[in-house]
């Protein structure tokens, strides 16, 4: 029986946001959305976890090297998120309203291209009380 | 199906070293962790079996004999103790959370008899785990 390993890692970003969209008229903006459409935003502390799987490295004992893994997420993800709003700040949600949800899908697509190991689920946490996940399209059944 | 979860905690220390590396390269793989004298962690352990309620006892497995297992094949095992010297199954692998997760695992299925265990979780600190899994099921 093969048992298969997953490596978890935390990390933390703060940012800020409206949720607020040009489909909507402005009272159904504050309909659908209520205080998270108010004008000039607002912000959270974030915590992403993230499970990446692979074969562990006979001679590291790793999926991956937390390094390297640490550094991608760094790049791809905190120093665009961290400090910012993501409404201005970041391309996709120009379109997009920043929700959790799409937050979720937009760290798994920008965390999927890691090269050393493969990316199983992605975990926003926007408040200790509010919890969003995403696994790729074919996303697991049972998360 | 019904998953349940069980919770310990114990402390040990470790270091990463692989002497197939040259010094450099254990120092430039492995980082701090490959200091010689090793150090410690706080590791917490969730433990989930998987299995249908008993229809007498309403249980999937008596907690009890599931506390008596992890006290036996892991506290007793691991606990304030020197990962890398003491453990036997982690002689000769690097003892990182993936390889002791997975330790802990092969430890404990063949002892769980009531349901089925469904997955290992080591946090080795709260911003790192790994999780184990029978190949082919899903989280």
């Amino acid at each position: 029986m093969e048992v298969k390993v997953e490596l978890g890692r935390r990390y933390r970003f703060a940012a800020s946001h409206r949720l607020h969209t040009e489909k909507l008229s402005e009272e159904e903006n504050a309909r659908v959305f209520g205080k998270c459409a108010n004008p000039y935003g607002h912000g959270h502390n974030y915590v992403l976890e993230i499970l990446v799987s692979g074969d562990v490295d006979a001679a590291t004992g790793m999926i991956a090297n937390l390094a390297d893994l640490d550094t991608f997420v760094e790049r791809e993800v905190l120093d665009v998120f961290d400090h910012h709003s993501l409404n201005e700040d970041v391309a996709a949600f120009r379109d997009m309203v920043p929700t959790t949800e799409n937050l979720c899908i937009e760290i798994f697509h920008r965390l999927k291209k890691f090269p050393e190991a493969k990316l199983e689920r992605v975990r926003v946490e926007e408040t200790s009380n509010n919890t969003f996940e995403y696994a790729g399209e074919n996303g697991r059944e049972q998360l | 199906m019904v998953l349940i979860t069980r919770k310990i905690e114990f402390s040990a220390s470790h270091l990463y070293h692989n002497p197939a590396l040259s010094p450099e390269e254990n120092r430039r793989v492995f980082g701090k962790c490959n200091n010689p004298h090793g150090h410690g962690h706080n590791y917490s352990l969730e433990v989930t079996v998987a299995g249908e309620p008993d229809p007498v006892t309403g249980m999937v497995l008596d907690l009890k004999e599931l506390k008596g297992i992890l006290e036996r094949e892991v506290m007793q095992r691991m606990d304030h103790r020197f990962l890398n010297y003491e453990v036997a199954e982690l002689k000769g692998k690097i003892p990182t959370c993936e390889n002791i997760a997975r330790v802990i695992w092969e430890l404990l299925d063949p002892r769980i008899k009531q349901g089925r265990l469904h997955r290992v979780r080591l946090y080795e600190s709260a911003d790192l785990f790994a999780d184990c899994y029978r190949d082919g099921a899903s989280a």
